[in-house]
């Protein structure tokens, strides 16, 4: 691998643009954080990163999009994947118009649902996390604090964080974006489960330490 | 424009007086409730306060040489917070506002720290940190309020730190001279012992931390102190880890460290770290308005009200669970 120009820095690893065996890359480095003590630093870094590669692999194999993982290096924390030209669904969002935002927000539903669906937890789903590419397909990345996990809990976190992402960026079309989404989602899993995970992300919101609904009376 | 604001949302009641210029404090008076034993019992609080709430009220207008008739306004803590101890400073409150014809402003709790922290460090518009005893938040301005980017998912940072100690026999007191009895342990640990690191996208839980945590304590195998400093590691780490997310998110220049656990030197040495990394300002607000006060609260009661923000004496409800995010900021857009 020859030069390599960063791209982009993020929370917790730099991305950088290269050519690794003929094709366009992103090498994603998690680095090390100085605020960490040093064995829990590496740790975090080898999880998250041997969980990211795994996890992307089971995606790809359910048809759920991500870019390719070519390369992985767990004592350098290491993951070098296929370059995704695009968009973060975040920017386009406010862009695209209703009948493309509709189709966007639909297909993640799908793609989660999927990946509930086979007991697969992202575990920071924002719309920050998710590409649309320049050729419109949709791609979902960051898998470092994604689990393989059944518990009902783990996916409403889920829903929850895409939630919270919506209402946090997208305030003002929140619901809208919310109704496309469980479309999305509702055509793959079960009503039941459906049933179960949106109670369970209610039950979370409830356990917030301020939220308006649990009060009982007024006083 | 003067405004007297009160505090008594939790273990404090306080009185604060504040002018829309400078020195801004024109007083600032406050009780503490110390439980013997346990953690704050609501109902032992706020009979504490309702003993003392009229001598800081009184001591507070002496300090500020002023009389309720000459202020503009009577600013309060509606929430969120204790019941019972609201309810204290809403009834005083209401009666100041309504017997000396005063606009009642209401004020969040939450919201009072983050400006508080403004005014004190001169930051525009940061990315907030709000850790106390019962909040752990990480907030920034956008349009119009104060959004929440991310937050505990059960007990908060104080909360946890109080009942480690605690359940280890190390508490009461919490806190002596300043320092958490959670970072007094840690600082004699020496050795990590791996222990659950929780960050749920921009969030944090620490219920599963503090099962582990005292499960280890019980095995009886480990040194406490090197317990307490994997504790310590692994609860303030995962903080400055959403911080850091909240950051790489929103592209704030400036990060603002609120709420009385702010005042830890080693936590404050993490968030040192982290601002250097990410190439933004750092401000901690000292620990003498990092804790509850009267004077946070008449501040942010001094904005609101040059917007007109008031409430009816029969209408102002304390309300023990007001999210920030619910509060329009007008004196921001």
């Amino acid at each position: 691998m020859d030069e390599l120009e960063l791209i982009a820095s993020g929370a917790e690893a730099n991305l950088y643009r290269g050519r690794f065996l003929g094709y366009d890359v992103v090498v994603k480095y998690r680095v090390s954080k100085p605020y960490r003590d040093v064995k829990l630093d590496l740790v975090v870094r080898r999880d998250r990163t041997l969980t990211e590669a795994k996890i992307m692999l089971l995606a790809m194999s359910l048809g759920v999009r991500v870019p390719t993982v070519l390369y992985v290096d767990l004592e350098n924390s290491v993951i070098v994947m296929e370059y995704v030209e695009g968009m973060l669904l975040r920017d386009y969002i406010g862009l695209a118009d209703e009948g493309v935002r509709r189709a966007y927000l639909e297909l993640l539903g799908v793609y989660v649902g999927k990946l509930h669906k086979n007991d697969i937890t992202h575990g920071d789903l924002t719309t920050s996390n998710v590409i649309v590419s320049s050729n419109g397909s949709l791609y979902m990345i960051d898998f470092g604090l994604a689990k393989i996990s059944n518990d009902v809990e783990d996916k409403a976190v889920d829903i929850h964080l895409l939630m919270r992402s919506f209402e946090s960026i997208h305030y003002s079309m929140s619901k809208e974006l919310m109704t496309y989404f469980l479309r999305g989602y509702r055509s793959v899993l079960s009503p039941n489960e459906v049933n179960d995970i949106l109670n369970t992300v209610k039950e979370i919101r409830l356990r917030g330490r301020y939220v308006e609904e649990r009060r009982v009376r007024r006083v | 424009m003067i405004v007297v604001g009160i505090e008594s949302t939790a273990h404090t009641f306080g009185v604060g007086v504040v002018e829309d210029k400078h020195p801004y404090i024109l007083a600032d008076k406050r009780v503490n409730y110390i439980p013997s034993r346990g953690g704050i019992h609501p109902r032992e609080a706020a009979l504490y306060f309702m003993d003392n709430a009229v001598n800081v009220l009184k001591e507070a207008l002496l300090e500020a040489r002023l009389s309720v008739k000459d202020v503009d306004g009577i600013a309060v803590a509606l929430g969120p917070g204790l019941g019972p101890c609201l309810r204290v400073g809403a009834t005083i409150a209401r009666a100041l506002a309504t017997y000396f014809r005063k606009p009642l402003i209401p004020v969040n709790h939450a919201v009072a720290h983050i400006e508080i922290g403004k005014l004190l460090t001169g930051f525009k518009d940061p990315l907030i940190v709000y850790l106390s005893g019962g909040n752990t938040m990480i907030l920034a301005f956008s349009d119009g309020r104060y959004r929440v980017f991310g937050e505990t998912l059960d007990i908060a940072l104080g909360n946890f730190m109080d009942t480690f100690v605690r359940e280890v026999g190390l508490a009461p007191p919490y806190v002596v001279n300043g320092v958490h009895k959670l970072d007094m342990c840690a600082d004699e640990g020496r050795n990590f012992i791996n222990l659950p690191y929780v960050v749920k996208g921009q969030d944090v839980s620490f219920s599963g931390l503090l099962t582990a945590a005292l499960k280890l304590f019980r095995g009886g195998v480990y040194d406490l102190r090197d317990i307490c400093y994997s504790v310590r590691e692994v609860a303030y780490t995962s903080i400055v880890e959403v911080s850091e997310r909240g950051l790489a998110h929103t592209k704030k220049k400036e990060l603002l460290v609120v709420g009385g656990v702010a005042a830890s030197k080693v936590l404050r040495t993490k968030f040192e770290v982290l601002s250097a990394l990410r190439g933004v300002k750092l401000g901690v607000v000292e620990p003498k308005y990092a804790v509850d006060n009267g004077v946070m609260i008449a501040w942010t009661g001094l904005l609101a009200l040059k917007y007109g923000v008031t409430v009816e004496p029969e209408r102002a409800y304390v309300r023990q669970r007001w999210r920030p995010d619910s509060v329009d900021i007008p004196w921001m857009s």
